[in-house]
């Protein structure tokens, strides 16, 4: 299938072409997710009987 | 085999919050005896009606225990005896229950008495009645075509 | 392109023939599972009752049978017997023919355990847990299933083998390698209820026992339980590590870590199954807490993966000039449904992973156990992240192998359909979740309660499920009219198997990972570790067997 708006560009260069830092804010993002859920449950454990 | 650093970064913070959750639930679990029920007492399921304590289900004192109370069930296709039961408030009881026949569910909706049936088994859960209303046990696992009818409930009351 | 690459880029017309196979019968059990998911969504919404005799829990069999075991083996099946073709070469007419017979046994199993359940001979649900009991055959047939998926995969570890001894010394494609760890996962894992099936369930069935020891028969279902649902994952995985990345046009980023993983995902995923026993009688709560241990070690190459994902998305996104903290988003390409409906799936898995963590924590289970939250929960995971991806994975692979193209307005239809389906799983999941958090019980038809207040607040939830699950239907009609399109219809062409590369071509994989011997005897070792003690406790002190009950 022809991809919408993948022809290859080989030319654009910018300087922090190779950081991860998105990356490393979105697994945070996401360990902070898994936390506040946890938790939340945990809590619920806590106040029932 | 090369690990990014951020990489580095992501694991040690998701291995430690896995083992801060492994160690509250542990110390809960093994030094605040919150354990998940865990009888390991058998039964014959075919003779559950003259076995102590099941020959007497409902709320029953008892003295010189850790709990005030013993709340016994009986579980079989698709009812639980007794039907309604009231608690007094704030009463420490030892839920027990156990079944004649299928695999059935126990859960208290709202609390955590939530465990399972199994037949040959006892299953038990000590807890403190300390909120008043009125709580629907339902039967939470599949035991046949009136699953969805075996319910009893529990009245804490003041 | 150059027509002599393009060849050894395709899978073989005789292999594609088999993979064809198993996709027909995964997709007709998704229009059935899918037309039952519907009708339970309706009758638990209380306005709806079921015609003509059938009964709730016999459909909910029907569902649980058709859609979490036949549909999910056979595309995984298909998916990986194409995959070790496409990768490792095309398969010798040996490995063909074997994985021919294990598709006809699993079919012969498949349609005697559906007679037995429209029969209303077997409504035990998918887990068919004893003492109720399901009529021999449907026993037998689940049996064929099982031991047809061991011929099926011994055609894959025979390819693998044999690439090997072709390529001494060299790293399997990391599609045949990943293949072949879940077809290795799948067979250890599958002795536990082919042991319950075969040594307890079905001479009890025939009368030729009269009694039955639950408790055992729920500790073999569920050494093989767990590892089931990482049977469905990592071939959704795979497509994750290697195929998205190709499709994106971006690059695999690392290929090593990826192997890392699934090797973490063999050795875990095992001796792990008493996290779903935690609310039962028989077994020491120590045991449990170590089986919960072992639980959460198997997170961690979910966070390795989820990583790599975000990676390779990101690195991709600034090779194209995006910059900033998030930029890199906006340079996917939204438009393919290729990449869209893996990614959806991949979302989900967010919410589906964290339910999961929360399920495994030992006696917070009790707050959730066997209420309709845990159904929320898998429609997220098997349901939603599996399942859109094995979509995803088929708008390309199914034109691949009839030699046809997925065209544009296709390619829309697609994209419609995963945003109907992530709309219907919000609705559906999400007000399982919460009606689960308040006891709302699940495998239930439809139940006041006897009037319980309780109950009652349960019901504008269970209206909400039957919202979602109407909309889930409409997409589940949508995937078929494209899966048909793509099958029969669509105009003749080239359309990719795509396979990414590694970002770093010079890194070698290090061959320890090849070496099954080290990594089946720490599997071995393993389950050996967290389950003998506790099988002795149960055979030692077993109470009486059951004898059998029909109460459907
Ligand atoms: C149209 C889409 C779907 C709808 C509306 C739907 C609906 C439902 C509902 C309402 C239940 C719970 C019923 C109960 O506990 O009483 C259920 C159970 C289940 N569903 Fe689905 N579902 C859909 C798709 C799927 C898919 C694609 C899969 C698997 C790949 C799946 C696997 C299961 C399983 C394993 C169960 C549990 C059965 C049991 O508890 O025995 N479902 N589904
Ligand atoms: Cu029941
Ligand atoms: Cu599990």
């Amino acid at each position: 299938m022809a991809q919408p708006g993948l022809e290859k560009k080989t030319s654009t260069k910018v300087e922090d072409q190779s950081s991860l830092k998105g990356t490393l804010a979105s697994v945070f993002l996401l360990g902070f997710f898994l936390i506040i859920t946890w938790v939340g449950v945990f809590l619920l454990f806590v106040n029932r009987f | 085999m090369h690990i990014h650093k951020f990489e580095k970064i992501w694991l040690i913070f998701g291995v430690t919050t896995l083992l801060v959750f492994l160690s509250v639930i542990g110390v809960s679990a093994f030094y605040l005896g919150n354990q998940p029920p865990s009888c390991l007492a058998t039964i014959n399921p075919e003779k559950v009606d003259t076995t102590a304590p099941f020959d007497k289900p409902g709320l029953n004192k008892v003295e010189g225990k850790e709990w005030d109370y013993e709340l016994v069930y009986v579980a079989s296709a698709f009812n639980y005896t007794p039907g309604e039961v009231e608690v007094p408030l704030g009463a420490k009881v030892k839920v027990l229950a156990t079944t004649k026949d299928v695999v059935h569910g126990f859960n208290v909706a709202g609390t955590n008495i939530n465990m399972m049936l199994e037949p040959g088994y006892i299953s038990e859960y000590v807890t403190t009645f300390d909120k008043a209303g009125e709580y629907l046990i339902v039967c939470n696992e599949y035991c046949g075509a009136g699953h969805h009818m075996m319910s009893s409930m529990i009245k804490v009351v003041e | 392109m150059n027509s002599f690459v393009e060849k050894i880029k395709k899978v073989d017309s005789r292999d594609a023939k088999l993979g064809m196979a198993h996709f027909y019968v995964a997709f007709i059990g998704l229009f059935i599972g899918g037309m039952a998911g519907l009708l339970q969504t309706l009758v638990r919404s209380g306005q709806f009752t079921l015609p003509a005799g059938i009964g709730y829990y016999q459909l909910l069999t029907l569902h649980g049978v058709v859609l979490a075991l036949v549909m999910t083996t056979y595309f995984i099946m298909g998916f990986q017997l194409v995959s070790v073709s496409r990768t490792a070469g095309t398969l010798t007419n040996k490995q063909r023919n074997t994985g021919w017979v294990g598709f006809w046994l699993m079919t012969i199993g498949t349609v005697m355990a559906a007679v037995m359940i429209l029969l209303n001979e077997a409504s035990v649900l998918y887990t068919f847990y004893a003492p109720l009991q399901a009529h021999a055959l449907f026993y037998v047939g689940l049996t064929l299933v099982i031991v047809g998926s061991w011929v099926s995969g011994s055609a894959i570890i025979m390819a693998y083998v044999a690439w090997r001894r072709k390529n001494p010394g060299q790293p399997s494609p990391l599609l045949t390698f990943m293949s072949l760890v879940n077809t290795l996962m799948w067979i250890v894992a599958t002795i536990g209820v082919a042991t319950t099936v075969l040594f307890q369930l079905l001479p009890w069935s025939l009368g030729l026992v009269e009694r039955v020891d639950v408790a055992i028969s729920r500790t073999l279902f569920w050494y093989f339980g767990h590892p089931l649902v990482y049977f469905w994952l990592l071939p959704a995985y795979m497509a994750w590590y290697v195929i998205v990345p190709k499709i994106i046009g971006g690059k695999i980023f690392s290929d090593s870590l990826a192997r890392l993983s699934f090797i973490l995902f063999l050795l875990f995923s095992i001796p792990v199954g008493f996290h779903h026993q935690l609310m039962e009688p028989g077994i020491d709560p120590a045991w449990k807490f170590l089986q919960v241990v072992l639980t959460f070690m198997v997170i961690i190459p979910s966070l390795m993966t989820a990583f790599s994902l975000f990676a390779t998305f990101e690195t991709f996104g600034r090779s194209k000039g995006a910059t900033g903290l998030f930029g890199w988003l906006k340079k996917l390409p939204w438009g393919d449904a290729r990449f869209l409906i893996p990614f959806i799936g991949m979302l989900s898995f967010i919410p589906g992973g964290a339910g999961g963590i929360i399920n495994a924590s030992n006696q917070m289970n009790q707050v959730i156990h066997n209420t309709i939250w845990v159904t929320g929960h898998f429609h997220l995971t098997v349901a939603t992240a599996v399942i859109l991806t094995f979509f995803g994975i088929s708008y390309w692979l199914i034109p691949h192998l009839t030699g046809r193209t997925l065209t544009k307005a296709m390619n829309k239809l697609a994209i419609l359909q995963g945003v109907l389906w992530a709309i219907g799983m919000t609705f559906m999941s999400g007000a399982m979740h919460f009606a689960g958090l308040l006891g709302a019980p699940r495998r239930s038809a439809y139940s006041e309660y006897g009037g319980a207040a309780q109950a009652a607040e349960w019901v504008p939830y269970q209206i909400a499920q039957a919202v979602g699950g109407s909309i889930l239907f409409i997409a589940i009609i949508l995937v078929l009219y494209i899966f048909i399109n793509l099958a029969f219809f669509a105009p003749k062409g080239e359309e990719e198997f795509p396979v990414g590369e590694a970002a770093n071509t010079t890194e070698k994989a290090p061959m320890i990972l090849e070496n099954w011997k080290l990594w089946l005897g720490l599997v071995v070792l393993l389950i050996a570790f967290a389950y003998t003690i506790p099988f002795i406790d149960l055979i030692e002190n077993a109470p009486i067997g059951s004898k059998g009950y029909k109460l459907w």
